[in-house]
């Protein structure tokens, strides 16, 4: 016990300040405001992998790391759609996944937000569409942000989900269609 | 027949140092591969490939005497050809998925599809038919004959395909008493995307990206056995220099993927702060991989020939230094998990896979070395710079969770030791060379010891540069069905603890 006290007394606090005079800066800064001005509380993120080949993944983990510190945000990853504001999907999206993620979208409460990771979701990517790949989201789902890379970076994605935030009526909470017609794709990295 | 007589007979296969290639008739089939099996060699794969000619059934076994792939032509493709699922029991759902793909059936008993669900009909074969788009007809959920399990108070627990967690999707059947799991069904392929018949639509020197991206957590060690293989085929050396770098980011994707399993390993034992710990250093590593390669994760990095950057000369005092940093806190870490009494008590026992039912069910790579499989690669059948590095062989017998658990850490200091050496050692020159076109049905195979385990990718040329058939195999296959026992008699909370001791891809299996 005593050493575990030493190594988290030792290494303090890792997470970084977001760094100044950057666009998505400005939104990190004044983000947990604007989440509370939407929605009145932190953002629920529910992860779906509709098909990727799990290198999106790893950096969607990294988000929730000591350095990017994403619940120290006000945002967090749960477990049911139904407890979630946001989707966040990866994959080309496979057949074999389309049933799932259209049920996992249903049952997403209203107001909803979907964003598109990596460029097979942006896409579909290297993969495309076959016989077995319905390729990019948008394909199956309506999607309000895509975020290219491949994988993005812990920044790219977060910047995404700042984005789709950022999209939002900052009063009277999402409306149910809220900017989910047109895309709002980010430059490539 | 003894099993040296078969290789003598064997010719030499392009690809992986000491690979050999035998054609067998069908009745010589069942008594090579039961040779095989009799010496303790391990299935590594089991693919068709198929030509204007007819099929051809290939299968990838390591002996002591080394690498052997075994082809059977297929001279009636309506008829089955022997299974041999009871030799090897990890060739039960290679065989069915060569029936979805290909439409080869064995005499095996289990002639249930595997990686087709019912997204496409099932007389399309997607390895023999021409490419097609997407097709709307049909249900897509189709009744899949899970075994059931029948007693007083057993229920089923059914989980997935979409998981409450970052995680690939798959599904879980769990047959329960209480909270003890009495059996443990999966159902795979759920991420299935077409991957083979993709390869077809590549030029055979591009599609090194598309096999970088087959398990995106092993991208140097399926693009690095891509391009073993392709190198094979068209006679190509590699410089020094390019072998000694791509060692080096194979090591760098160990340690990347050990730190994050033992993070997430200490978060499902109840210790947040060992993600906390683990995650930090991992991110450590990406950094200086962004610094050092121009990306945190090295999937553009492995091209034919060679490597796609060279080293900066400031390269090897910052990856050194960062993983110097690195190994002093995983020294400290180490102790601190093996000293927290909640800890041990979740790792030790949990999923025990006995070193015998290891060896029978053919466990393989990190899961295989927590269970006495000692096979690596990198010592067994090594390529270089592996015979000149001198990996030292890592290995423990337990079998449960706390073994795979310390296999990952001995195998974490053995890599820091290896990125020094290399970084000390790597030869000068070049780090690219072209490579030539190989000739049409050139055929050969890439063997690379990729973190999880053995990592094949079996390549046959085209025409005029094209891929006439790549079949890429992570070590998942053969690991997968011997999670379903390591489960047995455990309780359902130390599932996810159980999983992610393995932590299998689902991507690299249902392709």
């Amino acid at each position: 016990m005593l050493k575990t006290l030493r190594q988290i007394a030792s290494i303090g606090i890792v997470s970084e300040l977001p760094p100044p005079a950057d666009d998505s800066l400005r939104l990190r800064d004044g983000l947990q405001d604007r989440i509370r001005a939407v929605l009145g509380r932190a953002l629920c993120i529910r992860h779906i992998d509709a098909g990727s080949c799990n290198g999106c993944e790893l950096e969607i983990h990294a988000i929730n790391n000591p350095v990017y510190n994403l619940e120290g945000l006000g945002i967090r990853f749960v477990a049911s759609p139904r407890h979630a504001d946001m989707l966040l999907v990866t994959g080309p999206v496979s057949k074999h996944m389309e049933v799932a993620l259209q049920r996992t979208y249903e049952a997403t409460p209203d107001p909803k937000l979907v964003v598109a990771l990596g460029d097979c979701g942006c896409t579909g990517g290297i993969f495309g569409e076959n016989y077995a790949s319905r390729g990019r989201v948008s394909n199956v789902i309506p999607v309000d942000v895509a975020v290219p890379g491949c994988p993005p970076s812990p920044t790219r994605i977060l910047q995404g989900i700042l984005a789709a935030l950022a999209r939002s009526p900052s009063k009277g909470g999402l409306s149910a269609n809220a900017g989910r017609i047109e895309k709002h794709a980010l430059p490539p990295q | 027949m003894a099993l040296r007589a078969w290789f003598s007979r064997s010719d030499a296969h392009a690809g992986a140092p000491g690979l050999r290639a035998l054609t067998v008739t069908h009745a010589q089939w069942r008594q090579v591969t039961r040779d095989l099996a009799a010496t303790g060699a391990r299935l590594l794969a089991i693919w068709a490939s198929s030509d204007e000619r007819g099929q051809t059934i290939r299968a990838a076994f390591l002996a002591d005497e080394g690498g052997l792939v075994v082809n059977l032509p297929i001279a009636d493709p309506d008829a089955a050809y022997p299974g041999i699922e009871d030799l090897f029991p990890a060739a039960a759902r290679m065989q069915r998925a060569m029936a979805d793909l290909s439409g080869i059936r064995s005499t095996d008993p289990d002639v249930r599809p595997w990686l087709r669900h019912a997204a496409w009909p099932r007389n399309y074969l997607p390895l023999v038919d021409p490419p097609q788009a997407p097709v709307d007809a049909g249900p897509l959920i189709e009744n899949y004959e899970f075994v059931r399990v029948e007693g007083d108070g057993v229920h089923e627990i059914a989980v997935g395909p979409v998981h409450a967690g970052i995680i690939e999707p798959g599904h879980f059947r769990f047959s329960v008493v209480g909270e003890k799991v009495l059996r443990l069904e999966e159902r795979l392929g759920y991420v299935h995307k077409g991957i083979e018949q993709r390869f077809r639509q590549f030029p055979i020197l591009e599609a090194h990206r598309l096999a970088a991206r087959v398990s995106g957590d092993s991208a140097v060690a399926f693009s690095w056995a891509y391009c073993q293989a392709l190198e094979g085929l068209a006679g190509a050396q590699i410089p020094a220099r390019a072998a000694w770098l791509r060692a080096l980011y194979l090591e760098l994707e160990r340690i990347a993927n050990h730190l994050g399993d033992l993070g997430a390993l200490g978060n499902d034992a109840g210790f947040a702060f060992g993600l906390a710990q683990f995650s930090r250093l991992k991110e450590q590593l990406l950094r200086a991989n962004q610094e050092t390669f121009g990306e945190r994760y090295l999937m553009e990095a492995v091209v034919p020939g060679g490597t796609r950057h060279d080293l900066t000369p400031t390269g090897p005092s910052l990856l050194g230094g960062c993983l110097r940093e690195i190994e002093h806190e995983v020294f400290t870490l180490r102790t601190i998990y093996d000293e927290h009494e909640g800890v041990r008590d979740r790792f030790n026992g949990a999923g025990t896979v006995t070193a015998a039912l290891a060896a029978r069910l053919g466990l393989i790579g990190l899961a295989g070395r927590a269970s006495a499989q000692s096979l690596d690669l990198r010592i067994d059948l090594p390529c270089e710079p592996y015979r000149s590095l001198a990996p030292v062989k890592i290995g423990r017998s337990e079998g449960d969770v706390a073994a795979r658990v310390a296999v990952r850490f001995d195998e974490l200091l053995e890599s820091f030791r290896l990125v020094h050496r290399i970084l000390e050692g790597l030869p000068g020159g070049p780090h690219v060379e072209a490579v030539p076109v190989p000739a049409d049905r050139a055929c050969g195979a890439g063997l690379i010891e990729g973190w999880r385990g053995p990592v094949l990718v079996a390549l046959e040329a085209g025409p005029a540069g094209s891929i006439r058939r790549c079949h890429p195999h992570d070590p998942s296959w053969q690991n997968w069905p011997v999670l379903e026992h390591a489960i047995i008699g455990n309780i359902v909370p130390d599932f996810p603890l159980i999983n992610k001791s393995f932590n299998l891809s689902y991507s690299g299996h249902d392709l």
